[in-house]
């Protein structure tokens, strides 16, 4: 069976253990997370989790109704790939050294990326972008030694006027 | 009024219609324990002798009464106690409130003395939970606790009260009313029509309840759709005692070890109607040739996710049904009735054949007798409590229940165990007399409880089926496993004669059908707890319908 990825934005109150709850659940039934990201609201009393895993229509479903049962979660909605800004934050350190260095410099440039730390022997590129960008930065990365990397997970916006919002925040 | 939180707790709970709890004290819980014993005039604290025993009284309360049922633990070990009975409870989807005490916050994280992250603990048991750490959210948090719990699929929730909390003074004021359970779910209107055209088209219908019928009180409803729609009923283990045994279209248990004619017309059928059910693994529910399904239920998430249904309604079981039913014809299906008859008259030969092969064994009893004869002295409103094992499923399979709420029985989780706590929380709830079948194997994981029993003066009739090993996986080994029986033959002495008697009861041994009866009769009118010690062949086995006879 062919999965394909979803990312499904999870509006949460924002309540010691609503994490444990939200990614436990995960655990709990066997499915899988590709990445999961959670940071405040425009609102303080609530939370947004966005939330990537690979499956289909059926385990989408699952994944949806199971996280509309727990008591922390105010609002579930999958985003659809094609109406919706998707970035992801990477930081990457790779070996500096006269020979490669005008390569990365390239390589920088043409992702738009940008080096944040600069010293004789490491520079740090930091890189926004949808993951497959993030991807390919890191497979260009390679060959020059990648020392460590850090990536965020995605966070994802619908574009438009359509918001995530439980009834309470509006 | 300025008062303590462990007042607080005392004065939501009874704010919340709540006159019974169960419980056991510790360093944690001290402070709501002397409130309690300040307030024992409008609350009744019982002392059982585990933890587990008070999560599984505060089920069987709540199962026997449709009422929310309460538990008291300490923190660390007491807590911990409680994590089976909460387990049972949630798999059972029953309303239950564990209230746990804790460390002061100031210790929590440090390992302190019988300190356990209880919420973590149970987050995967539990339908929520909360820690308060703040007295001036502990009022309200234990109403949500209650409306949660009794909400859409009832469940437990734990809620974890640091000691400093329960001795901090804040306002207090209580409500009128206990809180309200969150508005029910109604079944959208075009799902309903669809399943009305679905049902109107069939030709072998076949209604599927389970503990849904019992929860939302449906039982009325569910036999008025099976009189409309001239269909068999059968129904999972939570589902009996939802209609009477009697009830010419009920066919009893279907599943693995249900009854055959049920468990058959269910794979003949062309339209399950699946009410109230979570289609188990227990079911056997499987395979290619699945019927066309409709499958209604509170908890949208049980829908399509076991076994996918031709139509998934969310809703309220009674309210869909009463909508539903007026949209349907007046149906009668004459061929597929005679051949419910026919599958009928297969499982009176089957289950002939079986008696006949089995034949009377010496100085035991069958397990049909031992039901037979406490079944013709017991009332149809005594509760009927199950352990878990070979003698569950014969109670379940043979017992003429009547009334709703009167069988208890640990289903999804299956919890020995679970019978005592059970039974005690059942009569304390109603003051009605429980029958407790058991075997010995979940006895000894529970008979620690015949002190609370005692001690409470519980009408109980406990009927151990004694057959000296753990009969239902020693089943098991006999037939899959070369007769290895390993760890199953229980080679103990004890004596439950005089372990009931050395804890206050009654005892009585059984060895035949008369000794039995003259020793039931004798429970049976004892105004307190009874123990029967059945002997019964290590060799009777559960029938499946899924073969012939074992």
């Amino acid at each position: 069976m062919e999965y394909k990825q979803y990312v499904i934005g999870v509006i949460v109150s924002n309540v010691s253990g609503v994490l444990s709850r939200v990614s436990g659940m995960f655990t709990r039934r066997g499915f899988n997370i590709d990445c999961l990201t959670v940071g405040e609201t425009e609102s303080a009393g609530f939370s947004r989790i966005t939330v990537a895993f690979r499956g289909d229509n059926d385990i989408r479903d699952k994944i949806l109704k199971q996280l509309e049962k727990l008591h922390d979660v105010k609002e579930v909605e999958v985003l659809d790939p094609n109406d919706t800004v998707i970035r992801e934050l990477l930081l990457i350190k790779v070996h500096n050294s006269p020979a490669t260095r005008q390569d990365i410099m390239t390589a920088v440039e043409i992702f738009r990326s940008k080096i944040v730390d600069y010293s004789p022997s490491a520079l740090i590129c930091e890189l926004t972008g949808e993951t497959s960008k993030i991807d390919a930065f890191i497979e260009l990365m390679k060959p020059y030694g990648i020392m460590e990397m850090c990536r965020t997970g995605i966070v994802a916006i619908e574009r438009g006027d359509n918001c995530l919002k439980t009834m309470k925040q509006l | 009024m300025r008062i303590t939180g462990a007042k607080i707790v005392v004065e939501t709970l009874i704010e919340q219609g709540c006159e019974t709890v169960f419980g056991f004290p510790g360093g944690q819980v001290i402070d709501l324990f002397d409130e309690l014993y300040l307030s024992s005039d409008r609350i009744h604290h019982i002392l059982t002798a585990h933890e587990q025993g008070a999560a599984h009284a505060a089920d069987g309360f709540a199962r026997a009464t449709g009422k929310v049922g309460v538990c008291i633990a300490t923190s660390g070990p007491g807590a911990t106690n409680l994590v089976t009975g909460i387990a049972t409870a949630y798999l059972d989807s029953v309303p239950v409130v564990a209230i746990t005490g804790n460390v002061p916050c100031s210790l929590i994280g440090r390992d302190s003395f019988q300190e356990v992250d209880i919420l973590g603990v149970t987050m995967p048991v539990t339908k929520h939970n909360f820690i308060v750490k703040d007295i001036r959210e502990l009022a309200d948090t234990l109403r949500s606790a209650f409306k949660i719990a009794k909400s859409g699929r009832p469940g437990p929730v734990l809620v974890d009260i640091p000691k400093d909390v329960q001795t901090a003074e804040w306002d207090f004021e209580p409500r009128p009313d206990p809180v309200r359970p969150y508005p029910l779910t109604f079944a959208s209107e075009n799902k309903l029509r669809r399943a009305a055209e679905l049902i109107n088209a069939a030709e072998k219908p076949y209604i599927y309840f389970g503990g849904g019928i019992v929860s939302g009180k449906a039982s009325k409803e569910l036999l008025a759709l099976a009189d409309k729609t001239d269909a068999p009923l059968g129904s999972s283990l939570m589902g009996l005692s939802a209609v009477p045994y009697d009830c010419p279209r009920f066919l009893g248990m279907n599943g693995k070890h249900g009854h055959y004619a049920s468990f058959a017309a269910l794979t003949e059928a062309d339209l399950v109607i699946a009410l109230g059910v979570r289609f188990s693994d227990r079911s056997a529910f499987e395979g290619d040739n699945l019927p066309r399904i409709i499958h209604i239920d509170i908890d949208n998430a049980e829908l399509d996710k076991n076994v996918p249904a031709d139509l998934a309604i969310e809703g309220d079981i009674k309210d869909s049904l009463y909508r539903l039913i007026p949209m349907l014809g007046e149906h009668e299906h004459p061929e597929w009735s005679a051949r419910i008859e026919e599958l009928r008259n297969e499982e009176r030969r089957r289950y002939a054949l079986a008696d006949s092969r089995r034949g009377d064994i010496a100085g035991k009893i069958a397990p049909h007798d031992i039901i037979g004869v406490v079944s013709s002295l017991a009332s149809e409103d005594d509760i009927i409590v199950t352990d878990v094992g070979q003698h569950q499923m014969w109670t379940a399979q043979m017992y003429p229940l009547r009334k709703p709420r009167t069988f208890l029985t640990s289903g999804g989780l299956g919890t020995m165990g679970y019978g005592m706590g059970a039974a005690i929380g059942a009569s304390a709830a109603t003051g009605r007399r429980a029958v407790l079948f058991t075997g010995d194997g979940s006895f000894g994981m529970s008979l620690n409880e015949l002190a609370t029993a005692v001690s409470q003066k519980t009408p109980l009739v406990v009927v151990i089926m004694n057959n000296g090993v753990l009969g239902m996986v020693r089943q098991l080994q006999t037939r899959f496993y070369d007769k290895h029986y390993s760890a199953t033959t229980l080679a103990r002495q004890t004596d439950f004669v005089k372990v009931a008697e050395a804890f206050g009861a009654k005892g009585g041994r059984a060895a035949n059908a008369d000794e039995l009866r003259a020793l039931a009769e004798e429970a049976f009118a004892y105004d307190g707890t009874f123990v029967i010690d059945c002997a019964v062949d290590c060799d009777e086995a559960v029938q499946s319908p899924l073969r012939e006879t074992d």
